[in-house]
């Protein structure tokens, strides 16, 4: 074991998707592909996996709720004791944990915020949701957890692309963006993707959380991957703050989409009142909060401060310096459910310096 | 020495007098006497000894758990590659078990041969050649047998079950919210201390006469997890890791630590404890912390002794020969050695 070794923390990647969305094909190819990199992958079951291999390790789902009073503390046991064991013999790159179609993704990422010995040593990359292009709205009629999935996302693979027509693949995607309007989508078939899309994402990590998204929470910007059918309303009103923006775009459409996002926009803040506030909006509606995410502009403040969070966990600190010409503007998105819209909004607003 | 604490020796012991140190590329779990013969366990699944001169023998494809068996002189271990095994003195392994794909991560010995090992949900007991097993609700996070052997505990979510290995008595669960880590039982068999997920620990009083709300030990304000605990000689102190310092609890009084402070010895700042061995036959401790540092400590009158000034890494193993003469370390960086205590 080295110092370096020690120093850096292994990425983990988290991979979530109903059964039958392509779980296993992806996990083929991270494996088998000539990529020079090992990965550790933690499955429910060997199953179809048809690559023998010693870093495959098997692992049975045990949820434990933390013996703190807050129902949405939940730490997956056999993780921490697989990641221990794993983190004595780092002989790999990363670490991918595969999770059952049905699985909570919410207490595998808690793990690498709640365990001190797994977060000392591991860092969470990305929570990367795989959706079969052609049964996700069937799924979204008959459980909870394939919107859980997208919801807690920070990349979606649309997959089985092949297996749709245009109209009906901008309709899924359109889904997907109204559960989650913060996570990245990609298109692909037979789970073909570039590894370095959704591995090393660094989605977790608040130096760059956001980064590399500049039009983080705008609709129309250039990496996202609507095609030439692509239906949204992008009618998007930066100034307006009295609209109600478009996030929920679709929702009426979509019944069976139970997850909601309240995207905040809003000019500098005022830091003694903002801490206060999301202080209080993660303790009390930490349970309705799957992921928030936000860049904020302070008064006075040449940095932008980055705050991301999940359920009553919440994380910030500065990231860097506001650009030459960028505009010093706040963007908060909390994805959930029961979240009330109308009293985040004003609360948020009363956060904003007062002149 | 970084802080201003005084290094001086207990009455008898002086130290520094010999160190042999034992430089292994690797993580090291456990450490252990068996005959005098000084053992080392590593990750990798090596297992080094020293006896005339360095011998290693390769037992697991990776190792999780390797625990000394305290009815025979033999090792019992387990590893990622499903295998349980005993290795003894002169370094041969016998298989135990072998489960396919699991990762065994908790051993215990039993008395005359018996051997009990986890997998999942499954407590498996092997004793006289039979095959036990008891399922619980959730998986299993530890194993020991009671120290008459008659009995096998399983920590596990919300408390520990008590299962006699045979005969048809119904187990005793003992519930407690939260997930249950490790076990153990104090010498004398009337208390079951467990360390859990959230920095505490928890105990029954196995003495049945007395209500189930009555049974209940509690001991909290731990800054970290607790990993290593040491029972002293007549299991009068519980010794564990987890703080600043080495906190140790009086279990004397027949209601153990309730309602009692527990003693805090060699009390650095901010510098964790990460291992605790109390002598065989004294009531002195010997703490190791994060930062490879070694403290000898009385509990009498918490007087201090350096062992070892520090190292590359976290102590991560302590354990002392039959006669309290010699203190094996370990090291999650691989520095390891023998501190030698001398008259």
């Amino acid at each position: 074991m080295t110092d370096t070794q020690a120093a850096k923390p292994i990425p983990v990647t988290v991979l979530t998707g109903y059964l039958g969305s392509g779980k296993t094909t992806l996990l083929n190819r991270i494996l088998s592909e000539n990529h020079g990199k090992q990965y550790a992958v933690i499955v429910n079951e060997f199953g179809e996996i048809g690559i023998d291999n010693d870093l495959i390790v098997e692992s049975d789902e045990e949820i434990y709720e933390m013996n703190n009073g807050c129902v949405c503390c939940t730490v997956r046991g056999d993780l921490i004791r697989v990641v221990e064991g794993l983190m004595r013999r780092p002989r790999f790159d990363g670490i991918i944990v595969e999770t059952t179609g049905l699985a909570d993704p919410v207490p595998v990422a808690q793990t690498f915020f709640m365990d001190d010995d797994v977060r000392a040593k591991t860092a969470l990359d990305a929570v990367i949701a795989l959706v079969d292009a052609k049964h996700l709205p069937l799924r979204l009629k008959d459980s909870r957890e394939a919107e859980d999935q997208i919801a807690f996302a920070d990349i979606v693979l649309l997959n089985k692309t092949d297996l749709v027509s245009a109209e009906e693949l901008a309709d899924v995607e359109g889904l997907v963006h109204a559960i989650n309007p913060a996570a990245r989508i990609y298109r692909t078939e037979r789970s073909g993707i570039e590894l370095e899309r959704i591995l090393n994402q660094n989605a977790f990590d608040l130096k760059h959380v956001l980064e590399d998204d500049p039009h983080f929470l705008d609709h129309d910007h250039d990496d996202h991957v609507c095609g030439p059918d692509c239906d949204h309303d992008h009618h998007h009103d930066h100034h307006d703050h009295d609209h109600d923006h478009h996030h929920h775009h679709g929702l009426s459409d979509h019944h069976d989409v139970t997850v909601q996002s309240v995207s905040l926009r809003g000019g500098e803040l005022d830091p003694n009142r903002f801490f206060p506030w999301i202080q209080s909006v993660t303790q009390n509606q930490g349970p309705s909060i799957l992921r928030l995410k936000g860049i904020i502009a302070f008064k006075g403040d040449d940095e932008r401060y980055v705050v991301q969070g999940v359920h009553m966990i919440i994380e910030g600190e500065h990231q860097r310096a506001w650009k030459d010409g960028e505009k010093h503007e706040s963007r908060l998105v909390f994805i959930g459910r029961d979240l009330d819209r109308e009293k985040l909004e004003k609360s948020f607003r009363a956060c904003a310096v007062q002149n | 020495m970084k802080s201003s604490r005084k290094a001086s020796g207990p009455a008898r012991s002086r130290t520094d007098a010999e160190r042999s140190p034992l430089d292994i590329d690797d993580h090291v779990i456990a450490t252990a006497f068996l005959g005098g013969v000084p053992f080392f366990a590593t990750a990798g699944g090596a297992v080094h000894r020293l006896d005339e001169g360095e011998k290693v023998v390769q037992a697991h494809d990776g190792l999780l758990t390797c625990v000394r068996d305290p009815f025979s002189q033999t090792l019992l271990t387990g590893g990622e590659d499903g295998r349980v095994l005993r290795l003894s003195k002169d370094g041969s392994t016998e298989e135990l078990a072998s489960v396919p794909r699991k990762w065994i991560s908790a051993v215990s010995g039993g008395p005359h041969g018996a051997v009990a090992y986890a997998v999942g949900k499954e407590t498996r007991v092997i004793a006289s050649g039979t095959s036990h097993l008891f399922t619980e609700e959730r998986s299993v996070e530890a194993v020991t047998f009671a120290p008459k052997g008659l009995r096998i505990a399983a920590a596990r979510y919300n408390g520990a079950s008590l299962h006699w290995v045979t005969g048809t008595a119904p187990p005793v669960e003992l519930e407690w919210k939260g997930a249950h880590i490790g076990i153990a039982f104090s010498p004398d068999g009337r208390f079951l201390v467990t360390s859990m997920q959230e920095n505490a620990l928890h105990g029954w009083k196995l003495d049945s006469k007395l209500s189930a709300e009555a049974r209940h030990m509690r001991m909290s304000g731990y800054p970290a997890k607790v990993k290593s605990w040491s029972w002293s000689p007549r299991g009068k102190w519980l010794a564990t890791s987890g703080a600043p310092a080495a906190i140790v609890w009086p279990f004397s009084g027949k209601d153990g630590p309730m309602g009692k402070a527990p003693l805090e010895l060699g009390t650095r700042a901010n510098i964790m404890v990460t291992q605790v061995a109390f002598h065989p036959s004294e009531e002195m401790l010997a703490i190791g912390f994060i930062d490879g540092m070694m403290l000898a400590v009385r509990i009498s009158d918490g007087k201090e002794a350096l062992l070892r000034r520090q190292g590359k890494g976290a102590i991560t193993a302590l354990s002392w020969d039959e006669a309290g003469q010699r203190l094996a370390f370990a090291s999650e960086t691989g520095d390891c050695g023998i501190v030698t205590i001398s008259d």
